[in-house]
């Protein structure tokens, strides 16, 4: 190890010109400057290299940065009634760092939580000891929108119905990391873990020297064997493709990366046609066989014969092609049942349940609406709680309670009223901040991490995941769509 | 056929290439249509000279709709700020940044980034940009983008079938837009007997030349004189200069020939066309071909392009059963 790693961490000094001048986490926990064993001395020596720069520098590079990310297209779309806007997810410079121990108890989490919602998607498609034994109120499943009895009795190989996963994971006051949400459908934000730091590498080279991470490069790759492992059995060299809903969905960009880290097409509906229950490409030389699909599109686009009549975006009968098991869907049709926010609720006990064991990664206390007690705790303390509605993502119709107004305290109370069923509250996590670019300077910012896991046969996590950071000061909705923005993870290698 | 290559094209993307690489060279001979034209504004009559990019471009209805009357403002507004017009160089960009979007999966990083910056710039100019004093330096920069993503392409795109639909799309683009060229010089000065030789007339042929980028390469196969047959000869029918329509129709034949080659595409239709094409161009004489009156001439490859266009579409594009193509 270098003297320049071993630098005791709280010697720590800055110039009174540092971009740190005026940073302080407050009550929360920060992922930079809270002391933490097992460092190896990296974090402080992370702190010491931004400290020695000048803000004016750390801007330079940033816009540099964030102009690159714009040029190179790392873009979603936002469409208005007159225009169609690129736009970058606004890129903070300042890594966000996990220790090896830290990050070997979240992989550990995420392969759990992973396995347990295969499990439980298996069961509830199949015998549904759980619901039986209720452990898992039946009616919360059989009743979802997101159940999809299409799916009854069907096998997929190992298993595996979410074959990607991004968990949202948050870390509170204490340094507790604790899930707060499971993506079980398409998750997007995993070319940002990778662009990220291809990023950090051109902007901040100096910041990363010496300091030994793990990679994020091993994606596509883990990905595309992933979607091998569950191609119809026979098949030599299996066809993979990506099936996006094409150029004007925003996450477009994403899906354009990993068809090219796996070096597969990226295919539009329109490009796949099913003949003899098989799926077929158009190609400049005729129909070309498909046999696995990573499809970035929901399941009720997939096929207009079974779902929605009026969506162009899927393939006629390409749900029969894959019952007759001669195509590959991941994720598999029907996940969302099971990463719905009132089965969120549940997961630890879906944990013990199907595993035998104890959750690594803690839930957030849930209380459910659907349920009188839960309304009643609810209602009775609203201004405490954050009121999420249980089918929405992005971040939307969520009510902070501390942070509302009367009038917005009530306009939640007539909602959960109208329809409790809709509802679910937790308690406010006061997420964990890090050192984030402000206009005045390095100032803490709110933030969550979300891990990927790959899973064909096995299951593989991507070390780190994504950092979103709220940009606005005190918010703690993260999300893209509310004014988010993200940084790169590090995970810093074992000693 | 045991040498041919197993990775399948998605049809859509070989349209897109194709398409990409068209609106791309249109860009850049839009730019050199547009720079010869500036170069052929007479004394009195500046509009004159204007007047024949519409024709050529067979805009005058559009145009008349949206501009009403004609000066070298409003030709060059219409061409280099109207994207609403789709025959405009910021239109041809967009277009050719769609298609790159489409294609991203396929071109390489650089490819991609380049052509969304000279978007940004190319659809972001004011008027004060097309001012009769900025224009020559500001086709220059235009007619460098396209050479800068030719290179790029060049020296970065993967050598697979993706490759060769792009080298279709811009030998044919290429041959179509130098006969353009080559009739706006025919709209501006119907040759009265009087005029052929004129000083005026040879002047505008050197300026032709050079539009094309052959002047140098036209004095190396003529070092003495310049004619207007010989000019037209060289533009339509050398078989080096790199810009010549017959050039490019034999660059495009045997880039279909190494599809069908290599990667076993039925290309029978489209072959069929381009070598008639051809022979059209390789048994006349120049004179033959202006006594039969250029600008007739000069149409009826532009119409055979088209057909060429098509077929392509046919066989490659939207008919991906082997056996339709044919039918």
């Amino acid at each position: 190890m270098s003297a320049e790693l071993r630098a005791p961490f709280d010697r720590l000094s800055f110039a009174p010109s540092s971009v740190f001048d005026g940073y302080t986490p407050g009550p929360y926990f920060c992922e930079l400057t809270t002391p933490r064993s097992g460092d190896g001395g990296a974090l402080g020596l992370i702190v010491r290299r931004l400290a020695a720069l000048s803000l004016e520098d750390f801007r330079r590079r940033t816009a540099q940065a964030e102009r690159d990310l714009f040029n190179l297209g790392i873009t979603f779309t936002v469409y208005t009634e007159a225009d169609a806007i690129d736009r970058i997810l606004p890129f903070d410079p300042v890594p966000r760092v996990l220790t090896a121990a830290e990050w070997s108890m979240l992989e550990a989490g995420v392969r759990q939580r992973v396995q347990a919602l295969n499990l439980f998607l298996h069961d509830v498609y199949h015998d549904q000891k759980i619901l039986k034994d209720g452990a898992v109120p039946a009616d919360l499943v059989l009743g979802n929108v997101n159940y999809r009895p299409e799916m009854r009795e069907f096998p997929v190989p190992f298993g595996t119905y979410v074959h990607i996963c991004g968990i949202d994971i948050v870390r509170d006051e204490q340094g507790t990391f604790r899930v707060l949400e499971d993506n079980a459908r398409t998750p997007s934000g995993v070319s940002y873990v990778i662009e990220n730091r291809h990023a950090m590498l051109r902007a901040f080279p100096d910041l990363m020297q010496g300091i030994a991470l793990r990679p994020v490069d091993g994606y596509g790759v883990k990905l595309l064997e992933a979607l091998c492992d569950i191609a119809p059995q026979g098949v030599d060299d299996p066809q993979i493709v990506l099936l996006s809903p094409g150029i004007y969905n925003s996450a477009y960009f994403e899906h354009v990366f990993l068809a090219r880290e796996m070096g597969v097409p990226l295919v539009e509906g329109a490009d796949l046609v099913v003949e003899n229950d098989r799926v077929f490409m158009r190609t400049t030389r005729g129909l070309s066989p498909v046999h696995a699909i990573y499809r970035r599109i929901d399941d009720t686009f997939l096929d207009p014969t079974v779902f929605r009549p009026d969506t162009l975006l899927g393939v006629p009968g390409l749900i029969r092609a894959w019952r007759k098991g001669n195509v590959a869907l991941a994720n598999a049709v029907g996940t969302g049942v099971a990463d719905d926010k009132a089965i969120y609720a549940y997961m630890p006990r879906i944990i013990r349940y199907f595993l035998s064991e104890e959750p690594v990664l803690a839930n957030v206390e849930t209380l459910i609406c659907r349920e009188p007690e839960g309304l009643a705790a609810t209602l009775a303390g609203l201004e405490r709680l954050v009121i999420k509605p249980v089918g929405e993502s992005g971040g939307y119709g969520i009510t902070i309670g501390p942070r509302a107004s009367r009038a917005e305290l009530e306009a939640a109370r007539s909602k959960l009223l109208a329809d409790p069923a809709n509802w679910i509250s937790q308690p406010v996590i006061w997420l964990s901040v890090a050192p984030t670019l402000t206009p005045d300077g390095l100032r803490p910012r709110h933030l969550d991490l979300r891990p990927y896991a790959v899973t064909g046969r096995d299951t593989w996590v991507l070390p780190g995941g994504l950092s979103r950071v709220a940009l606005r000061a005190g918010s703690l909705v993260v999300n893209s769509s509310q004014g988010g923005g993200s940084k790169d993870t590090w995970v810093l290698a074992q000693e | 056929m045991s040498t041919l290559s197993a990775a399948p094209l998605l049809a859509r993307y070989a349209e897109s290439l194709f398409w990409m690489a068209r609106y791309l060279e249109r860009v850049e001979n839009l730019a050199r249509v547009i720079d010869v034209t500036q170069t052929f504004e007479s004394p009195g009559r500046p509009a004159q000279a204007w007047e024949s990019v519409v024709r050529i471009n067979a805009d005058e209805v559009p145009f008349r709709d949206r501009y009403g009357t004609l000066s070298p403002e409003t030709v060059r507004r219409f061409y280099l700020l109207d994207a609403d017009n789709p025959t405009s160089i910021p239109a041809a960009v967009i277009a050719a940044r769609r298609n790159a979007r489409m294609l991203r999966p396929l071109i390489s990083t650089e490819m991609w980034r380049q052509i969304n910056e000279f978007h940004s710039w190319a659809t972001a100019l004011s008027e004060n940009d097309v001012a009769p004093d900025r224009l020559s330096s500001l086709l220059t920069r235009i007619k460098e983008a396209v050479q800068l993503q030719t290179g790029i392409a060049e020296g970065t795109f993967f050598r697979d079938q993706g490759w060769l639909f792009l080298e279709l799309g811009r030998q044919i683009e290429r041959a179509d837009q130098t006969t353009r060229l080559l009739d706006i010089k025919y709209h501006l000065l119907l040759p009265s007997v009087a005029d052929v030789g004129s000083a005026l007339d040879l002047s505008q042929w050197h300026a032709l030349l050079r539009a094309a980028a052959g002047y140098h390469a036209y004095r190396r196969a003529h070092p003495r004189g310049l004619t207007p047959a010989s000019v037209a000869d060289f533009l339509l029918l050398n078989g080096a200069f790199p810009r010549s329509t017959l050039r490019c129709i034999r660059r495009a034949e045997a880039t279909l020939d190494e599809l069908r080659h290599r990667y076993g595409l039925q290309v029978a239709r489209p072959a069929e066309r381009l070598e008639e094409v051809r022979a059209g161009l390789e048994e006349r004489s120049i004179e033959r071909i202006i006594a039969g009156g250029l600008h007739e001439f000069l149409d009826w490859v532009q119409r055979m392009l088209i057909s060429v266009s098509a077929e392509i579409g046919h066989a490659f594009f939207r008919d991906w059963r082997p056996g339709d193509a044919a039918a």
